[in-house]
């Protein structure tokens, strides 16, 4: 054999080679098996292999001798490199290039070379001295970087997805990939290849795409990790495929000085060490390389972790919560308190779910921290959700995420109140347009009953009574005197209300029921505007009362009662609400409301002018035979406006002026007057007040009270029959049904305060009764000393 | 300034405490471990309204002759403690409230972390920046 001429660089390399054949540590003679995979990786045909086996003389000898290793290692050069196989090409080639070795299955000793004959072999030289170096600084650097022993785990990871797309490779994929040589299906490859020509830029990428493959391989990288690394600290040929990786990775040229050679364990310690060298070469080609922005996520990485995502979240607008998040990542076999803090910088919103970017902002940070980085403080700012930038260029990595972050805070706070759970008080106004959780005001709903409403409620009420003339209204005495248990009989059932305020005057509701009734009747008579004769206020206290002021009030009474007959109805008004039109009136087609209206509020007008008509009329109230008569009589009348108006205010009257007309009555002289007055052929009224005056008159005397009662009912069934008479008229204009119930709202107001006050007065009164009888049973018993022994 | 924060969980164990460590901590365990009593008081006579919006931030304690204790319990029974200095005046209720706030805030986005078990000693980077910037800046 010519002597073999070989350059410090292939001296060392074809050394170190050597040596990694040299499983039998003869030094001096290579391993058949370990040449023969040697060869075999160097990727070339068999023939080839076997002639040069033959050329450099092992056939002969039957082994590999260190020269006829070198020398096979250099025809595996020259074959590589697409020269003839000529013994004299040995020393006659110049320049030439290291041969390749393919790294277990793949190219990566094709990439090595490629990688060798993509930087000028002028510059390996000056390099090789830096070549020679890499390995024992590459060891010591992957011994360096294995020690992160998490490191082997992502490489292999690297691997996994590369074995796909590697198909010649039988093995499991190494991670890095010749961009020359492998097709670039692998981004691992593409990357790499990036790498070379941009700097570095993509160092972490191989591993980093690589680690994304599956979590499921981690496991059994794991354990073969395990043993890789162990191999790798104690074996020096190991390093060399391991050194590949590195010198592969690193822009350098020393990595083309190291071929990575794993022909004994390529099944799987290669793949182990290849991942934890991947690991490692990435690293140093990180710092080899430019300080660019470690974080930055590449496509293929953003386009993994995309495919990551969508295997648990197949929306990508969506979100992966934050269980199924935890599960995945718990896969990478990181600490629970790395994990925790992964989570913490990438939950961006910090509502315990990941979007998209989210997702891949976790999934980079944990095959960062894979591969030996430190996870940071904060979030750099190509993580940053909205914020990552898919270019490659290198941008200052630490101001700029810096100035990220500190942006962020402002996309933070919009963000973080409606996904901030509830114990989040410090935003409480802070809803975006987000529809979600934007704050919805509550539409008001008009739920206290309007006058519309009320005139409606009317209407339905006034219309059931259509149906049903005479008896549902005599049965519904029980849920009228709910509503109208005031006597007020109320236009609408606004008027109700009022009536709540009479029923204080308990004593008199029985009584007053019938008269609520009828005034109810009234109220709810056909138009809801009807104006309904005002409650009969409460019975006002005997004249024979000793003290009160009603006694005042009748005082009063009696005193105007005797002036005439207009004062009465003057007098009236103090005590009692005006009178209202009787709905009666209303029955008349052409007394709109209008004359309601008028007749309310002119009630007094009425009252006054009419007076002499109506005063005498007032008995009438009391008597309702008379009343009956009356109404019957009346409404085919020709005068149905004063009638009407005289029957209103005979119900108004009766049920406000029974105070004052009590009294009058009481005196006897009003009863004569107004029995002098009826119109119709009505009996004297003199016992029969008002409706409500019986009930006053309770407070003195039953008696007084029970015929009057009796009377009452007759005469509340002919009120009832005058009500019903008027309910085909109820249908009438609701504009002018609107202003006669705000007239008579504001009368039956005044008449409730009239009652509330009469109602007070009374109470005093029955208190001073009380405190009398007590006294007077005191004094009793003083009297009768001895009956207690 | 406080100068000691815990964080007990519903069943008075500590999640998380961190004092001022320039003098003797075991002090500052006991204050706190006896100002639970004062909690659960505090919390147990509000019970009649228990679907009332309790009242989160308690207020002052009990004041010792060094020391003043605030605290704070949450709807899930988590009490917060704040043991400042008596010395320090300056601080008014509001700010006490504004670090229960944060406190508060903080320890929710703990609780959202997936990776944390509810009843786990707190781990959290970011829950351990609020805590110091709300301790005393000791030299």
């Amino acid at each position: 054999m010519e002597s073999l001429t070989l350059s410090d660089v292939e001296q060392k390399y074809y050394s170190d080679l050597f040596v990694y054949c040299d499983t039998d540590n003869t030094k001096k003679v290579a391993s058949n098996g370990r040449v023969l995979d040697l060869f075999r990786a160097a990727q070339l045909p068999s023939e080839v292999v076997l002639q040069i086996t033959e050329l450099c003389g092992a056939t002969r000898l039957g082994h590999f001798g260190r020269s006829q290793f070198y020398i096979a290692l250099k025809l595996i050069a020259i074959a590589q490199s697409g020269l003839p196989l000529r013994v004299e090409s040995l020393n006659s080639v110049k320049d030439l290039p290291l041969p390749r070795f393919v790294v277990g299955k793949n190219e990566a000793e094709a990439r090595h070379a490629a990688l060798y004959q993509d930087t000028d072999s002028q510059g390996l030289y000056p390099a090789s001295g830096a070549a020679v170096i890499p390995r024992p600084p590459g060891r010591g650097h992957q011994n360096k970087k294995a020690t992160p022993a998490t490191t082997s785990l992502p490489v292999h990871e690297v691997i996994q997805p590369l074995a796909p797309s590697i198909e010649p490779q039988p093995e499991p994929t190494s991670p890095v990939v010749s961009p020359h040589q492998s097709p670039p299906t692998s981004p691992h490859s593409w990357r790499k290849h990036k790498r070379q020509h941009s700097g570095g830029n993509v160092e972490r990428q191989p591993v980093v795409a690589a680690t994304g493959a599956t979590w499921t391989h981690f496991r059994e990288p794991q354990t073969g990790t395990v043993t890789g690394d162990g191999m790798w600290v104690s074996h020096s040929p190991p390093l060399p495929g391991q050194e590949s990786w590195v010198s592969f990775t690193a822009d350098t040229p020393p990595s083309s000085t190291l071929p990575a050679m794993h022909p004994s364990s390529v099944q799987e310690s290669t793949t182990i060490r290849t991942v934890a060298s991947a690991a490692t070469t990435n690293e140093i080609q990180r710092q080899s390389s430019g300080y660019d922005d470690p974080w930055k996520i590449t496509d293929e990485q953003r386009q993994y972790y995309i495919n990551q995502f969508k295997t648990i979240q197949p929306d990508l607008t969506g979100f992966i919560p934050g269980s199924a998040a935890k599960e995945f990542f718990t896969k990478s076999k990181l600490p629970i308190l790395e994990l925790s803090h992964i989570w913490e910088l990438s939950d961006f919103d910090k509502d315990g779910a990941l979007t998209l970017d989210e997702f891949c902002a976790a999934f980079h940070l944990v095959v960062a921290r894979k591969n030996g980085y430190d996870l940071p403080e904060k979030l750099p700012e190509s993580l940053m959700p909205k914020l990552i930038d898919l270019d490659d260029s290198a941008e200052v990595p630490e101001p700029a995420a810096d100035v990220g972050y500190s942006a962020s805070p402002v996309e933070v706070t919009p963000n973080k109140s409606p996904s901030m759970p509830s114990l989040n008080q410090a935003w409480p106004e802070m809803n975006p347009s987000n529809e979600d959780t934007a704050i919805v005001h509550p539409v008001p709903i008009r739920m206290t009953p309007s006058k519309i409403h009320m005139q409606e409620m009317e209407l339905k009420r006034t219309g059931s009574d259509h149906n049903h003339p005479t008896s549902p209204l005599l049965t519904k005495p029980p849920d009228l005197p709910e509503e109208a248990k005031l006597p007020a009989s109320m236009k609408f059932v606004a008027a109700n209300t009022v009536g709540d305020g009479y029923s204080s005057s308990d004593s008199f509701t029985s009584d007053q029921e019938p008269i609520s009734r009828q005034r109810s009747q009234s109220g709810t008579s056909p138009e809801a505007l009807k104006v309904v004769a005002p409650p009969p206020p409460p019975p006002r206290p005997h004249p024979s009362h000793s003290r009160s002021s009603s006694l005042d009030m009748n005082r009063t009474f009696a005193a105007t009662a005797a002036p005439g007959q207009p004062q009465p109805s003057t007098i009236a008004y103090p005590p009692a609400v005006p009178p209202r039109p009787l709905p009666t009136q209303t029955s008349a087609p052409h007394t709109g409301h209008r004359v309601e209206a008028e007749a309310v509020p002119g009630g007094g007008a009425v009252l006054t002018t009419t007076s002499p008509q109506q005063i005498p009329q007032q008995p009438n109230f009391a008597d309702f035979s008379q009343f009956q008569a009356f109404a019957a009589s009346e409404q085919p009348s020709s005068l149905p406006e004063v009638d009407k108006h005289s029957e209103a205010g005979q119900v108004d009257k009766a049920s406000e002026g029974a105070g004052p007309l009590r009294t009058v009555k009481s005196d006897g002289q009003a009863d004569e007057r107004v029995s002098a007055t009826v119109n119709s052929a009505k009996g004297s009224s003199g016992p029969l007040g008002p409706p409500p005056k019986p009930v006053r008159r309770r407070l003195k005397s039953e008696d007084e009270l029970r015929p009057e009662d009796e009377q009452h009912g007759p005469q509340k069934s002919n009120v009832i029959a005058a009500v019903l008479a008027t309910q085909p008229s109820i249908p009438r204009s609701v504009g002018k049904d609107k202003k006669a119930i705000q007239a008579s709202i504001r009368r039956n107001k005044e008449t409730n305060t009239v009652l509330a006050r009469l109602n007070s007065e009374l109470q005093q009164q029955l208190k001073d009764l009380l405190e009398e009888r007590i006294s007077l049973e005191v004094q009793l018993e003083q009297l009768r000393p001895f009956s207690h022994l | 300034m406080a100068v000691c924060i815990a964080v007990i969980a519903k069943e008075n164990y500590p999640l998380y405490i961190r004092s001022v460590p320039t003098q003797n901590e075991l002090k500052f365990h006991y204050t706190v471990h006896t100002s639970l009593d004062v909690v659960e008081e505090k919390i147990s006579s509000v019970g009649k309204s228990m679907g009332d919006q309790r009242e989160l931030y308690l207020g002052l304690l009990y004041p010792t002759e060094d020391y003043k204790v605030y605290g704070y319990v949450t709807n899930s029974k988590v009490k917060f403690v704040i043991v400042v200095d008596s010395s320090n005046t300056s601080l008014r209720d509001n700010e006490i409230r504004s670090m229960f706030r944060k406190l508060h805030n903080s320890f929710t986005d703990v609780m959202c972390n997936p990776f944390h078990n509810p009843g786990d000693h707190i781990q959290s980077k970011a829950f351990d920046g609020i805590v110091s910037g709300m301790m005393v800046q000791t030299g």
